[in-house]
């Protein structure tokens, strides 16, 4: 005689019950971590992330390991060339509107603040989503959303001004002159340099736009009421966490492949 | 009105353990209390951003750290292991504070930094057993 009968209501996770926050129980009596489910997901969809990008920092030490460093010592200035690895802060000197000046590692600076900015409008979002207050929730996610775009035109700049290069360019080893980077040859140094800028940066933009649309639905959300109607605005959590590992990421890029 | 507050146990927790920072701490959760208890129906609790701000000038702080040493310091293994350091810092903070890691229960705390700790060492590994790997099969075909 089977206890589970067909006529017990089987439908009691209606809509009315999984509207409801996650409420300590995951619906077995306890809650894992004191975490909600939601929120312990994210956290592992973000060691799992975690992995990627450190596949990626791999295989940028092994080959920046493979290529020869420049010697300070030698007695040489530095110019790019295919023999060694370029220094990074005579590769990312441009500033917009500042045409032919120096500005080593200016303009990732300004990148980085940007970045760091956003991550604190994020955590006041969240902050202003404990307190259920709808107005400054959009408000935080709106200078967030603005942040994030920001940095992600100021990484197009980036690109573009890496990909069209300087206006000596470099002369290659068939004799002709190349002027920024592709994939299959470059004139700051080593083919695989430019690969990996391309890779690395561009999968971590990737992320911030990824970020960017979800917090766009978190406006969105919040300005139709669905997170208050819920009687909380976890969502806006969850997507914070993404958004700070994103910028935790940054802050690795930003040492491996222009400080060191 | 005010039943929704009482009802939402995400409320309790965030009283109980989490968000805030030690040093403030016996403010705010006094304050937070008095908020959620006292406040007539429909009102708003004050913003708690000290602790936020904070973070955000210790970071700032240790990025500009980070451009003293790029352009006082020559290259070397010694500048890059203060670039580590000051990184794994900054990493510290954005973790602990924004990412409200701090303030989980040590479980989730260890279930995220035991497996971060061997991917380090794996990518440590990685790095300078694969450099010697990497010589040894150029060495092959040469």
């Amino acid at each position: 005689m089977s206890t589970i009968s067909t006529t017990q209501p089987l439908t009691t996770a209606s809509s009315s019950a999984t509207d409801r926050p996650r409420s300590g129980n995951w619906d077995g009596g306890n809650e894992p971590f004191k975490a909600s489910y939601g929120k312990l997901m994210m956290w592992f969809f973000l060691l799992s992330d975690a992995f990627t990008f450190a596949a990626f920092l791999t295989t940028y030490g092994l080959i920046r390991h493979r290529n020869p460093a420049f010697d300070p010592n030698s007695g040489q200035t530095f110019e790019f060339s295919t023999a060694y690895w370029p220094i990074p802060d005579k590769v990312f000197n441009g500033f917009p509107g500042l045409h032919g000046m120096d500005v080593p590692l200016g303009f990732v600076a300004l990148m980085t603040m940007i970045l760091i900015f956003s991550s604190v409008t994020m955590v006041l979002a969240v902050e202003a989503g404990h307190r259920m207050d709808k107005q400054d929730v959009q408000k935080w996610l709106l200078w967030t959303i603005l942040f994030g775009a920001t940095f992600l035109g100021s990484q197009a700049w980036e690109w573009t001004h890496f990909i069209h290069g300087t206006e000596e360019g470099t002369l290659m080893a068939n004799g002709t002159r190349f002027f920024g980077a592709n994939l299959a040859q470059n004139q700051y140094g080593p083919v695989l340099f430019a690969d990996l800028f391309f890779f690395i940066t561009g999968f971590h933009g990737t992320h911030v736009f990824s970020g960017v649309c979800l917090l766009v639905y978190c406006f969105i959300a919040t300005t139709n009421d669905t997170f208050h109607k819920r009687g909380h605005y976890e969502m806006v959590e969850k997507v914070g966490l993404y958004w700070h590992f994103v910028d935790l990421v940054w802050v690795f890029v930003f040492t491996f492949f222009y400080l060191v | 009105m005010a039943g929704w507050l009482h009802d939402w146990p995400f409320t309790y927790r965030y009283n109980d353990q989490s968000v805030i920072h030690s040093a403030i701490q016996p403010f705010i959760i006094m304050a937070n209390h008095v908020n959620t208890e006292q406040l007539p129906a429909g009102e708003i609790p004050k913003p708690n951003v000290g602790w936020i701000w904070k973070t955000f000038f210790v970071l700032v702080g240790i990025t500009v750290l980070e451009f003293v040493f790029v352009f006082l310091m020559n290259p070397g293994t010694l500048r890059n292991s203060i670039f580590i350091v000051l990184t794994i810092f900054k990493a510290f903070f954005i973790v602990a504070e924004f990412m409200h890691l701090k303030h989980e229960v040590k479980a989730l705390i260890w279930t995220i930094l035991i497996p971060m700790a061997l991917l380090v060492w794996l990518l440590i590994a990685l790095v300078s057993e694969g450099t010697y790997g990497g010589q040894a099969i150029q060495n092959a075909f040469n």
